[in-house]
């Protein structure tokens, strides 16, 4: 039988394996971009285990809206992505260091 | 839930109508652009300026005494919600009459970029109204994904696109962790509602590690969005790489914006784990006092030196919220809508110097202001030191108020570290104000701008020596709007 915790546990290794890929990768946007999906989807995961174990429905309602907002940040993202290929005709991370933080 | 009440949900639509109304003026002016020619552009910056102010007085004409819900629990409005949404519709309009010479002059007048910002004011406003995790997540969103295309809308600026990558990569990392604490939180209390959190949480969290592990999570995401240390990467180099009406937008309006989410979740809907929070904000706290202003001594790119003092703003914010009693909120309340004031004042001004080809954004462009313009010199010289914190103006007294609210809960050695940080921070306002008083001016050219983004300017920095000189006022919107 497959409990709450398991499906926690997964969606806290999805989220850990996402934030470690925004960190550690060293090469290209796409993935980072990737890395934001897989952190929002194992927010899902949450949401979707707990409103299934507490009975309540508001969960899942939040879910569809994660999605949808996903939806339109990778639109905004791949946008941004396209206008910073066209200036630098590359989209490698170690690239992005015209600005020091 | 409760069954579908009509009655209910119209007298819902009219608290919403602030909303509702910039929402179809919102739609409107994007449809206008589309019909107006390139050298009529102006007319869309100005209907925008139309429409926010129209929306600020329908927010101001109906007050509300204490907080009603509305919309199936989705939407609250309270005194809070009704200052913060009139001071950011306020700001914004602003915004747009400092910006429209300044794009103009680069051809990147454009209506998305005024379409953009309605939108995003209408997320703060969604996002300071929001009763509910999911309208606190949309409001965010909304305003976050606008900021974002507008940072890169200046296409061909070289810099614009890699800020606005490195804003996008980490606003939506902190979006993504403030819903997975968000989730956690929902776990615990089984719902998503504030106050029925506040209700769970009541008694405060005793061992409840599953509800603290969530805390965690959602500190980290609003420290990002405030831009608290140690979350602040983002900030000098989205504030540099911007074109600067845009970042006044995010120096600003989103400041309120993210100052609305950090007193929805932690104040209303998890009061209770104060304790718990409190430690947490103390850190933010401290490393944003420190970092924000040593960094920002070593500036010489005035927007970047204005990125580090909002740090260290932030920092000062948090001092009122973490004291966790109602005299910090207000003060904290004080010091953020104050803060934003100035701080639209300051980046009015570069604005104002820039030209065609000329950024006037490092500090040596002010050199010699006072032999230009000895008018615009002393307001400059004046938000410089209400940014320090000097009296007569309004920066002192939103300083004083927070200091005081750490004192009345004893935490006096966090009140020794922000006096000893803000004599530090004056070090760097005070240079700008030599640089434009005890150098000679390299350029001579006249200031740029039209008489009325000069006479809007103007009355903001005024405004703030006002603020000073007679604080009562606002100090008492604020400790209406928390009680």
């Amino acid at each position: 039988m497959i409990g709450l915790t398991h499906v926690l546990a997964l969606s806290g290794i999805l989220f850990s394996i996402a934030v470690a890929g925004v960190f550690l990768n060293r090469k290209n946007i796409i993935v980072l971009l990737m890395c934001i999906e897989l952190m929002l989807l194992a927010v899902n995961f949450n949401f979707v285990a707990f409103s299934r174990f507490l009975g309540n429905i508001d969960g899942q309602i939040f879910v569809f809206f994660i999605l949808t907002v996903a939806a339109a940040e990778a639109a905004i993202g791949l946008a941004i992505l396209v206008v910073l290929f066209r200036e630098r005709r590359s989209i490698d991370v170690e690239d992005l260091d015209t600005l020091r933080g | 839930m409760s069954a579908f009440n009509p009655v209910e949900f119209n007298a819902g639509l009219a608290l919403a109508e602030p909303e509702i109304f910039l929402t179809l003026a919102a739609c409107a002016i994007l449809l206008v652009d589309l019909l107006l020619g390139q050298a009529s552009r102006r007319v869309s910056g100005l209907l925008s300026v139309l429409a926010l102010l129209a929306t600020a007085a329908l927010v101001a004409a109906h007050p509300v005494e204490g907080r009603v819900v509305a919309l199936g629990g989705l939407f609250e409005l309270d005194r809070m919600a009704q200052v913060l949404k009139v001071a950011t519709l306020l700001i914004v309009a602003a915004s747009y009459v400092y910006s429209t010479d300044y794009l103009a002059r680069r051809d990147i007048l454009k209506g998305e970029y005024f379409v953009l910002g309605l939108f995003a004011a209408l997320g703060a406003l969604v996002l300071i109204s929001a009763a509910s995790l999911i309208t606190l997540y949309l409001g965010l969103e909304l305003m976050s994904l606008c900021l974002y295309a507008m940072v890169a809308f200046d296409r061909d600026s070289g810099v614009a696109a890699e800020s606005a990558i490195k804003y996008f990569v980490l606003g939506s990392m902190a979006s993504g962790t403030l819903l997975y604490g968000m989730s956690i939180i929902y776990g615990m209390s089984g719902s998503l509602d504030l106050a029925t959190i506040a209700a769970a949480a009541q008694g405060g969290l005793g061992d409840n590690v599953g509800m603290i592990f969530g805390i965690a999570f959602i500190i980290v995401g609003v420290g990002f969005k405030l831009g608290a240390v140690p979350f602040h990467m983002w900030v000098p180099d989205v504030y540099e790489g911007s074109p600067t009406p845009v970042t006044v937008f995010i120096g600003t309006a989103s400041k309120l914006g993210a100052f609305a989410l950090i007193m929805r979740l932690l104040p209303e809907a998890l009061g209770a784990a104060q304790g718990d929070w409190s430690q947490m904000l103390t850190v933010l706290c401290v490393l944003s006092l420190a970092i924000g202003n040593l960094v920002a001594l070593a500036q010489t790119n005035l927007k970047r030196m204005l990125a580090y003092s909002t740090i260290s703003h932030v920092g000062f914010t948090l001092l009122g919220i973490l004291s966790g009693t109602v005299p910090g909120y207000q003060a904290a309340m004080f010091y953020m809508v104050t803060y934003t004031l100035v701080a639209s004042g300051a980046f009015g001004m570069i604005l104002l110097l820039a030209r065609q080809g000329f950024e006037a954004d490092r500090i040596s462009d002010f050199r010699g202001l006072n032999a230009r313009s000895p008018w615009f010199a002393g307001l400059m010289a004046g938000l410089m030191f209400s940014l320090a914190g000097l009296p007569p103006f309004v920066g002192f007294w939103a300083k004083l108020g927070v200091i005081q609210a750490v004192l009345g809960v004893g935490d006096t050695w966090l009140a020794v570290i922000a006096v000893m940080f803000s004599v530090v921070g004056a070090f760097y306002y005070l240079r700008v104000v030599k640089v434009m008083y005890f150098e000679e001016p390299v350029d001579t050219a006249p200031l740029g701008g039209s008489m009325v983004m000069r006479l809007v300017l103007s009355a903001n920095a005024l405004l703030v020596l006002a603020l000073g000189i007679v604080p009562g006022a606002l100090l008492a919107i604020c400790q209406r709007a928390l009680t």
